[in-house]
């Protein structure tokens, strides 16, 4: 049972007070972990205290793309009035004692729904590779193609849908692919929602299109499979059933979950009227359609130059998006089920370059996650606001470092899904999901 | 008596002359534009007309005889497997494999009436010959081979420049370097990116090293593209799983692999040091790594984990690594090289990775066979392209009149049914939309269009990278793309000037003409009498030919026979 509280943050209402009492789920654990049982007890602990009243509820996953690795110190944590803070001022949050970049005041006004990382670290600095690392969880390797969380959690799910389950909006770069689980778990890629989805309404009317694949194409396909495999369309090719499901697609009601026209002016206003914020409306309505995955696209953070006036305008875009977004599952209690993720693939220099710049800086950045079961007003880890900047030892500025693995495994299991559990790879190479640790003090058990 | 002309003439006859200069100039222009009137060789077709260099090839006895012992050894391999083999496929259907594997696109019209002009039995021999001389081959298998050698991604910045590493692979296959020189000049690589493009093969790994080559990375990349085996699990841990062995020095038996092996190869691109204005240079080898339940960092020296007696003992570090790669007796090498070879030919390579081919299984023996052959003729691509492609293996049919299982493709009782590539749909689509080959000879915006539409085409259907041999499934967004996309729409629009469509509309002489000029164009066969009853049929009964056949061609499109190689 959820209450919204005066203050507008919402907890799980209890019988009694969880602090003093025990109940199943903590006596579980702790009896896994006091009689030092198996690593299985304990993730077969932790499964059940995810497993809430709403466990039948499916998970989704939002992912709120910021591609070019935006500067943690102008938007996330800030430093300011000190050497590496640049011109950036702080404010106040719905949190108590927490402080965001003066250039999110409406993120700031929901920071109490966040959870918020400040320690982040990561092995790459170039961005493809560090892109891939973020969205994987894994490094870049030749041998095998990761999948992304989208693609883990599409695999995962039985329902079927008319429209894609996974979804990219605006794609930048490195749009989320599939990896060793297969091409058929990439992400759909649209553009900006104010325009139709790209390929989905027929060039031909009905009729023709009808004899085109109902009656013409039936001659050709079966001109092609004599004298061939005996099951050629439903055992190699799949052809037909895949031009089945692109015409039940293309026909779908579902679909104008693409399409944000409808919503009222001073929801698209709400949302900022950029293509971002669109894409965050898009994002909203195809989980409601059953979409389990979308991730939206928000380009341009790379700033070798000009740091802080690139970011503002960005923050412009950003700001009111995430905010609506986060309230608007909030009110349609869709953030009890859906996981918002912002993140890019690495942050910036604390140094500011004679460009007025701030460089890659993969040694301690954040990421703010929101809903399932992530701990609400909570933030987690801290950078140094006068750090020492030894090359040799990057990680002594942070403190409570985590990696991105480690956000992997915490993010796999807020969406209730076994990170250890190992996938047999195509080549037959068992792999775990992530190798990361789960960060338990971001998990609301 | 002189001829006086009016001034007000003559200035009216200079104006009528520069206007006409003028117009011919702008027709000119605007013909070469949009028709490709520039064709540089008017023979280009009829190059083989003679079959001359066909006829070479089959004088060639050595060549005969490997081509013969393959063969053999496959009708061997069935009997084994007790398996019977599918008769050879017709003419056109091997030079639509050919085509899709050389150039990445199916036969233009134009080519099937010059081949049609030959005798039957010299025709896919004599396309065969007319592709290896073609300037698309170059540019196709520079891409290709790209991919493996250099992956896909643009990173760095400013260090990597892909266009020019592209453009030198293309350079070196035109000029018939052998594939070890090409090796070796990768793996030496000296100097700027931007001067010497074989040095990019270096530079694309800066990105994670500080601005300096990354061993790490191209201790993967040269095992996996130039040894055929994937020793990436062992940069962390010695195998324990059974799945990275190497053979004995004795040459007897196999052992396991040890982490030090990756680290020792590793060690050779150490080496190898970004000096700044001067670009990669060569020192010494420097590399010191803490292996698993090791306590401290230890110095690792250069070695390779098999056939050590091959290294070169004096030289620099990655000049005797490139001799040792290259060395003729590095028999896995050659397979390695062979077997992406084949893999660009048949769409699939053999075993389950084009860069997997574990020392302690067994493989075919005419992989064998092919790595001697092309070990004993000089590291020579086109020899090798050739033998394959003369193989039985290659041209023999996909159907038989018996039942087909899969273990009829595996065994190669058949041609195997593969999926064509993002990049194959795409130049098999441009080139079915025109009646004329088009290449480099092709109109500027024809040129053009194909560039955009291409990138486009691959970048939306799915580009799969690296992994470009992985058989995927079909998703929806790809059906979505062929059955409603732009490339499509505009490969079948109205266009007199370009389109095929537009041209058997207009010139063909009947509707049955048509039905056949359309199944030949996109499907690269004639129609069965079921198909061509049925079209004819359509195109006779309707009241918008132009529609009809617009509508016929959109099917061809999107049938599976098009998006698959068989």
């Amino acid at each position: 049972m959820m209450e919204k509280q005066m203050n507008g943050t919402t907890n799980v209402s209890t019988v009694c007070d969880s602090a003093t009492h025990f109940h199943r789920r903590t006596l579980l654990g702790w009896s896994a972990g006091g009689c030092m049982m198996s690593m299985i007890a304990k993730r077969l602990a932790l499964a059940d205290q995810l497993g809430g009243a709403d466990a039948k509820l499916p998970r989704n996953v939002i992912l709120l793309w910021l591609e070019g690795g935006p500067s943690q110190l102008e938007t996330f944590d800030p430093h300011p009035d000190r050497a590496i803070g640049g011109d950036t001022k702080a404010i106040h949050t719905s949190l108590r004692g927490t402080q965001l970049s003066s250039m999110l005041p409406q993120v700031a006004q929901q920071m109490h729904l966040c959870s918020l990382v400040r320690s982040v670290t990561g092995d790459e600095g170039e961005h493809r590779r560090a892109q891939y690392h973020t969205r994987t969880g894994f490094r870049p390797a030749q041998a095998l193609k990761h999948p992304s969380i989208g693609s883990i959690l599409c695999s995962q799910d039985q329902q079927r849908t008319d429209i894609p389950r996974h979804v990219s909006i605006l794609a930048g770069d490195a749009p989320s692919r599939g990896g060793y689980l297969g091409a058929a778990f990439d992400a759909f890629q649209v553009g900006d929602p104010a325009s139709p989805v790209a390929d989905l309404r027929s060039r031909v009317d009905d009729s023709r299109m009808n004899r085109r694949t109902n009656e013409w194409l039936s001659v050709v396909e079966t001109e092609f499979a004599r004298g061939r495999l005996a099951k050629l369309e439903t055992q190699r090719t799949l052809h037909l059933s895949a031009t089945e499901r692109a015409m039940r697609m293309m026909s779908s009601d579902q679909v104008s979950a693409f399409d944000v026209s409808d919503e009222p002016k001073a929801v698209q206003e709400a949302f900022g009227n950029s293509a971002f914020g669109r894409g965050c409306i898009a994002a909203s309505r195809l989980i409601q359609a059953g979409t389990r995955c979308v991730e939206v696209t928000l380009s341009g953070w790379d700033s070798h130059v000009a740091n802080h006036s690139l970011h503002q305008s960005l923050c412009q875009v950003l700001d009111p998006a995430l905010s609506s977004l986060l309230v608007r599952l909030q009110d349609r209690d869709l953030l009890d089920s859906t996981l918002v993720v912002c993140a890019g693939e690495f942050g910036r220099t604390p140094q500011i370059n004679p460009a007025e710049g701030r460089d890659h800086w993969p040694h301690g950045f954040s990421v703010l996650m929101a809903g399932c079961e992530m701990r609400r007003g909570f933030v987690f880890g801290q950078t140094s606001p006068t750090p020492k900047l030894d090359p040799a030892k990057p990680l002594a500025d942070v403190a409570d470092p985590v990696t991105v693995e480690d956000i992997h495994a915490t993010i796999l299991t807020a969406l209730r899904i076994d990170h250890e559990f190992e996938v047999e790879t195509p080549s037959g190479r068992p792999i775990k999901r992530s190798e990361g640790k789960v960060i338990h003090k971001l998990l609301d058990v | 008596m002189s001829l006086r002309v009016p001034s007000q003439m003559r200035w009216f006859l200079i104006g009528l002359a520069r206007w006409t200069w003028f117009g011919f100039l702008v027709t000119a222009a605007f013909g070469y534009l949009v028709s490709g009137i520039a064709t540089s060789n008017p023979n280009r077709l009829s190059k083989n007309a003679n079959h001359s260099q066909t006829e070479r090839f089959h004088h060639d006895d050595d060549f005969h005889e490997t081509v013969q012992r393959i063969n053999q050894l496959r009708q061997q391999h069935l009997a084994l497997h007790d398996l019977s083999s599918a008769p050879a496929a017709d003419w056109l259907t091997v030079c639509r494999r050919m085509s899709l594997a050389l150039v990445g696109c199916g036969v233009s019209l134009e080519e099937i009436r010059a081949l049609e002009t030959l005798p039957v039995e010299h025709r896919a021999s004599a396309h065969l010959e007319n592709l290896l001389d073609d300037s698309r081959f170059h540019t196709y298998w520079a891409k290709r081979l790209e991919r493996q050698w250099v992956g896909v991604d643009e990173d760095p910045f400013l260090v990597f420049r892909r266009r020019r590493f592209r453009s030198w692979l293309q350079q070196a296959i035109a000029n018939h370097w052998r594939y070890d020189r090409m090796v070796e000049a990768l793996i030496t690589a000296k100097g700027l990116w931007t001067d010497q493009p074989e040095v990019n093969f270096l530079t694309v790994t800066f990105g994670s090293n500080n601005n300096q080559p990354d061993p790490i990375r191209l201790a993967a990349r040269t095992s996996r593209a130039f040894l055929g085996l994937r020793i990436d699990c062992l940069q962390c841990h010695d195998d324990f799983l059974g799945n990275m062995s190497f053979q004995n020095d004795d040459g007897d038996g196999f052992r396991s692999g040890q982490q030090s092996d990756f680290h020792q190869l590793a060690a050779f691109f150490t080496a190898a040091q970004n000096s700044g204005l001067q670009g990669v240079g060569d020192s010494k080898v420097d590399y010191r790594y803490q292996y698993l339940d090791s306590d401290s960092a230890e110095p690792v020296f250069a070695e390779v984990p098999y056939q050590r007696d091959l290294l070169p003992r004096g030289g620099s570090a990655r000049k005797r690594l490139a001799d040792w790669i290259t060395h003729p007796e590095n028999h896995q090498a050659a397979i390695a090289a062979v077997n992406h070879v084949w893999a660009l030919m048949l769409g699939q390579p053999i075993g389950d990775e084009v860069d997997q081919l574990p020392m302690d299984q067994t493989h075919p023996q005419w992989l064998h066979v092919l790595a001697d052959d092309f070990v004993d003729h000089g590291f020579d691509l086109r020899r090798l392209i050739r033998v394959i492609a003369t193989s039985q293996c290659f041209r023999v049919d996909s159907r038989a009149d018996f039942e087909i299982t899969t273990d009829h493709e595996k065994h190669l009782a058949v041609f195997p049914l593969v999926r064509l590539r993002p990049e194959q749909i795409a130049g098999s689509l441009i080139q079915a939309a025109r009646v004329k080959r088009v290449d480099n000879t092709s109109s500027l915006w024809l040129q053009l269009q194909k560039f955009n539409s291409e990138n486009e085409f691959v970048r939306r259907y799915g580009d799969l990278g690296e992994d470009e041999f992985s058989a995927g499934t079909i998703t929806i967004p790809q059906r979505l793309l062929m059955m409603n996309g732009k490339l499509v729409a505009e490969s079948l629009e109205d266009n007199p000037i370009a389109n095929t469509r537009s041209h058997l509309a207009m010139f063909s002489a009947s509707d049955e003409r048509v039905v056949q000029l359309a199944y030949q164009c996109v499907l690269n066969r004639l129609p069965t009498q079921t198909e061509l009853d049925r079209f004819e049929d359509v195109l006779c009964n309707t009241s918008d030919r132009k529609q009809s056949i617009e509508d016929l061609m959109w099917v061809l499109i999107n049938s599976s026979e098009f998006a698959w190689n068989h």
